[in-house]
């Protein structure tokens, strides 16, 4: 089994359209188990589209993907099992507000897991230590800040046990100096060997922890490859121009 | 004063502002008296509140009637004071005369201890229910053990008690049945409508809940209220024929379902879509994702317009008046057609208002509590 355990994700030649639009155009990639990818590029390029398409919080319309060898298709079931085995970290944190912070964590272990609730609160603590927040379980989101809520975020995937993490530009909606300590908790995930497809545009994390960088524009894959070979050595003119205008910003 | 404190503090800071900024004082200045226009308006204003007060406590308490002594030779009362009185002053003792008629309708005089204790069931479950602590599974239970309770008192039947007809039902007791089954009934209803409503993978059952909504909300609920005590019966086998109170219950379900629906669909708008995908990002089924996420925060949200249906419907239930139904509102009006008491229909309908206002009220305030407690447990 282990020898030709199929891997994490595999997306071949997906497109996706909006309306109009044509915002996935041919986008193939492998991600092989506890592979580090960081995905940026331009705004529009449609990099959150593609990392929404693995948890098919977007449906693609022409392609296949496979998310650890089970085909993504309209059938709910087999989508379910996929997605309490995918954890996605979103922007905008989405913690519930109307469940304390332990809920939050304990929530999806109960319900979809059937997991005992003792048993579910243990895990959570248990993550909710990881992350460096234990003290606040039993405080509702909107009474933590902004980088504390990210951090729940990532506990409340994480007690899920999932294989695979999903980061949809996770610092962006943050003070700088919150940025830290939700980047801390990733690495730290990271050297764990987890298997993570992280959007962002913080280039000192793609650094420390990618295996490989994803450069995206305008919905098709420009360029990938280790992040020292793309950050110092870019081939196209477009992660060029992208690398110094992120640089400039930064 | 303020020295005083600054004396004892010499460090700038002052915990509370001074009165003239803050205190009631300043407030009607700032308020009450801001121009020459203003104070005039206050001031009018004022004139006609405390005329207007003065003139009703003067009829209502000072110059009214409480009670009429009875005529020896016929042994009925005799309001001969009351009309003297008319005009000048209240006349009290016609409710003190009928109430039980109000109160009960023509459900038998003795057995009307039985409407009563169904009425003190009903007020103890609305309590009960209103408590956050019985917010569990038992209290299903304890409904379902009060309404077949307050079934049984009403029929009657069994247990030695007298078996009571629908027909002879009347006054509160309807009311209260009427609007409580109505919404206990009509909100369930109301959360799948607009679920279906905005479902995207059942274009059927949407279709179906968009035409059930508009079709409903597109005619007066009198009309519905006539469809099924008059026209219903038509299209039904002879023998099969439900009665009129549960025909006219199923209307207003049916009718209070639609406006329900559509207040909840406003909360199920309002929640950001990140908290869909959240759930949907977990792994949590649409009926998990839809029960244990979405409608906890959609129905919060709503709360106001939710209650604001909910008194909306209390009172419309009075509308069954027109299909012949004794509930409170007709079993008043009827207390005043007889003969005696023919012109004092005016204190009745004051303590017909009285007791619809309790209701209402309770249920305004009941509210706005729950929403303070709500937005404190939940800051965001």
């Amino acid at each position: 089994m282990a020898a030709d355990t199929p891997d994490a994700i595999v997306l071949d030649k997906v497109n996706k359209w909006f309306g109009q639009l044509h915002v996935l155009r041919d986008v193939s990639m492998t991600v092989a188990h506890k592979e580090k990818v960081v995905v940026c590029g331009p705004s529009g390029s449609g990099k959150s589209t593609l990392i929404r398409c693995i948890n098919r919080l977007e449906t693609h319309q022409e392609g296949r993907i496979l998310v650890d060898g089970t085909e993504l298709t309209d059938d709910t079931r087999a989508l379910d099992t996929i997605r309490s085995e995918v954890g996605m970290v979103f922007q905008s944190f989405n913690l519930f507000p109307h469940l304390t912070i332990l809920e939050n964590c304990t929530l999806a272990p109960i319900w979809v897991r059937k997991m005992p609730k003792a048993e579910a609160e243990a895990v959570a603590m248990e993550f909710l230590t990881r992350v460096k927040i234990p003290e606040q379980a039993l405080k509702y989101p909107g009474q933590l800040s902004g980088g504390q809520q990210q951090r729940v975020a990532i506990a409340r995937a994480l007690c899920m046990r999932p294989k695979i993490m999903l980061f949809d530009e996770p610092t962006s909606a943050l003070d700088p100096e919150m940025i830290k300590e939700v980047l801390d908790t990733m690495i730290s995930l990271a050297e764990d060997g987890m298997t993570m497809v992280v959007v962002t545009h913080e280039m000192g994390f793609a650094r420390q922890v990618a295996d490989r960088v994803m450069f995206m524009d305008e919905g098709e894959v420009v360029e990938s490859g280790t992040p020292t070979r793309m950050f110092e050595d870019p081939q196209t003119d477009r992660l060029k121009l992208f690398l110094s205008q992120i640089l400039r910003g930064h | 004063m303020s020295t005083a404190t600054t004396t004892h503090t010499p460090v700038a800071r002052r915990d509370q502002p001074p009165m003239l900024v803050a205190g009631p004082v300043a407030w009607a200045r700032a308020n009450l008296f801001g121009s020459i226009w203003s104070s005039l308006v206050t001031l009018a204003l004022a004139y006609f509140l405390i005329k207007s007060a003065v003139s009703f406590i003067d009829w209502a308490f000072l110059k009214s009637v409480w009670t009429v002594p009875m005529d020896p030779a016929t042994g009925k009362l005799d309001p001969e004071t009351c009309r003297a009185a008319k005009g000048t002053g209240a006349c009290w003792a016609v409710i003190w005369d009928k109430y039980r008629f109000i109160l009960f309708g023509r459900y038998p005089f003795d057995e009307q201890w039985r409407a009563a204790i169904v009425i003190v069931l009903f007020l103890g479950l609305f309590v009960v229910s209103a408590m956050r602590r019985f917010w569990r599974k038992e209290l299903a239970l304890i409904w379902i053990a009060t309404l077949s309770a307050i079934g049984l008192l009403m029929w009657g039947g069994v247990f030695g008690l007298k078996y009571v007809p629908q027909d002879e039902w009347g006054g509160l007791p309807i009311t209260l049945i009427l609007s409580t089954f109505g919404l206990a009934f009509a909100f369930p209803i109301a959360v799948l409508v607009a679920l279906g409503r905005r479902s995207t993978k059942l274009p059927a059952v949407k279709l179906l809940c968009v035409v059930y909504i508009e079709v409903i909300r597109g005619v007066p609920l009198i009309s519905v209220l006539f469809m099924a005590s008059v026209m219903f019966p038509l299209f039904m086998p002879i023998g099969l024929n439900p009665d009129k109170l549960l025909r006219a219950q199923v209307a207003i379900i049916l009718f209070a379902a639609v406006y329900l629906a559509e207040v909840i669909r406003g909360g199920l708008q309002a929640l950001p879509k990140g908290q869909y995908e959240a759930a949907d990002a977990l792994g949590l089924s649409y009926w998990k994702k839809t029960f244990l996420i979405i409608l906890p925060q959609a129905l919060r949200l709503v709360i106001p317009p939710l209650v604001n249906t909910f008194i909306g419907f209390f009172k419309d239930t009075s509308l069954v008046l027109i299909i012949g139904i004794f509930d409170l509102l007709t079993s008043g009006k009827v207390a005043v057609t007889d003969p005696i008491w023919q012109a004092f229909s005016t204190e009745v309908y004051i303590m017909l208002g009285l007791i619809y206002f309790c209701f209402c009220f309770s249920m305004a305030r009941y509210s706005r509590g729950l929403e303070n407690e709500f937005s404190k447990s939940a800051r965001r």
